[in-house]
C-alpha cells in the first residue's frame, strides 16, 4: 500500500470490478461506468501480478503444512459438513470439481460474489481500501465501514451459514 | 514498462496474502467466530504499518516518484452508503470468505471455483451501477 502511494497511486482492489464492467460496455447501461477506465489500468496490472503471486506461493512456497485452525473452530465446521483443512486453503465443500457440480455451490459462489461486488462499491471501497488505506489514514468514515463489514460477517458466520449448510 | 512495478506490487500482495493465509476461507470464518488471533493480526499490523507510514509520507512531505506531493482524497463524509454498503459486503465475506483481492489470487492459485465468485462480484458492481441514483448514501 505504502509503495502504490509512492507511485502516486492508492491501494484499493475493489475498483477493478468497476473497471472490469466498464470494460465490458458497461457504460452503455450506466453512466457509473462511463469514465476514463484507461486511467486505472495500472490497477489491473497490480491484479495480474496478484494471479501470479497467488499461483508462485501455492506452487513454489508451500510446504503443505496449510492452515492451522483452533480444535474448537473445526468441530463447529463438522457440525457444518464442512471438511476441515488438512493443507487446503479452502474446503472442498466450497470449491472442489464435485461440488462446483452442484446448483446450490454455484448458486452460493455467486451470491456471495453478488453481496461483495455490490456492497463494496456501495461502501466504496473493501478491505483494502477501507480497512488497511482507510484506517491507516485515520478516516472515520473507513471505521464505519469495517464496523458495518463485521456486523454482515458477524450475522453471515453466526446465524445464516449454519442454516445455508 | 512503466506497469511492472505495478505487477511486482500485486506479485508480492498476492504471495504475502497466500502465505499468510488470509486468503482462506477457513481464516475468515475464524475471524469471525474470534477463534484466533491470526486474521487480526495481519489487519492490526498492516494498519499499524500504514499509520506509520502515513504519518511519515506527512510531517516530511515525502513527493511520490514523479515528484509530485503525496495527496490522499479524504473519503466523503456520509453514513448510510458505508453502514448498509459495508453490512452487504460483510454478508458476502462471511459467506464465501472472499473479498476483491484474493478473489484474484485464488483464482491465479488455480481455485476455479472463485472464477464464479468474480462472475457475481461483477455482476453485483453492475447492478450497483445500475440502481445507484436511486439509493440513500
Amino acid at each position: 500500500m505504502l509503495l502504490l502511494i509512492y507511485f502516486g497511486k492508492t491501494f484499493g482492489m475493489s475498483s477493478n470490478l468497476r473497471t472490469m464492467c466498464s470494460v465490458l460496455g458497461a457504460g452503455k447501461a450506466s453512466e457509473f461506468f462511463h469514465f476514463d477506465w484507461k486511467a486505472q489500468r495500472w490497477n489491473l496490472a497490480v491484479v495480474l501480478g496478484a494471479m501470479l503471486g497467488g499461483w508462485l506461493a501455492v506452487t513454489y512456497l508451500s510446504d503443505g503444512s496449510g492452515v492451522n485452525l483452533n480444535p474448537k473452530t473445526i468441530i463447529e465446521l463438522h457440525q457444518m459438513n464442512i471438511d476441515e483443512p488438512r493443507g487446503k486453503l479452502l474446503p472442498d465443500a466450497l470449491t472442489s470439481g464435485e461440488a462446483l457440480q452442484s446448483p446450490k455451490i454455484l448458486a452460493i459462489l455467486l451470491l456471495g460474489g453478488v453481496l461483495v461486488g455490490f456492497g463494496t462499491r456501495y461502501a466504496g471501497g473493501c478491505t483494502s481500501g477501507h480497512a488497511i488505506t482507510g484506517l491507516s489514514n485515520l478516516q472515520l468514515p473507513s471505521l464505519i465501514a469495517v464496523i458495518g463489514f463485521f456486523i454482515g460477517g458477524l450475522i453471515m458466520s453466526w446465524l445464516l451459514l449454519p442454516l445455508i449448510f | 514498462m512503466k506497469f511492472i512495478k505495478f505487477l511486482l506490487v500485486g506479485l508480492v500482495f498476492g504471495i504475502v496474502l497466500t502465505k499468510s493465509e488470509a486468503v482462506s476461507w477457513y481464516r475468515i470464518y475464524e475471524m469471525f467466530h474470534f477463534q484466533s488471533f491470526h486474521m487480526y493480526g495481519i489487519i492490526g499490523m498492516a494498519v499499524v504499518t500504514g499509520v506509520v507510514g502515513l504519518q511519515f509520507f506527512k510531517r516530511r512531505k515525502v513527493k511520490d516518484i514523479a515528484g509530485q506531493p503525496i495527496v490522499i482524497a479524504d473519503k466523503e463524509k456520509l453514513f448510510t452508503s458505508y453502514m448498509v454498503g459495508g453490512i452487504i459486503f460483510g454478508l458476502g465475506w462471511g459467506l464465501v470468505g472472499t473479498c476483491p483481492g484474493p478473489i484474484y489470487i485464488l483464482i491465479g492459485a488455480g481455485f476455479w471455483g472463485i472464477a464464479i465468485v468474480l462472475l457475481g462480484a461483477l455482476l453485483g458492481t453492475f447492478i450497483y451501477g445500475l440502481v445507484k441514483a436511486k439509493l440513500p448514501h
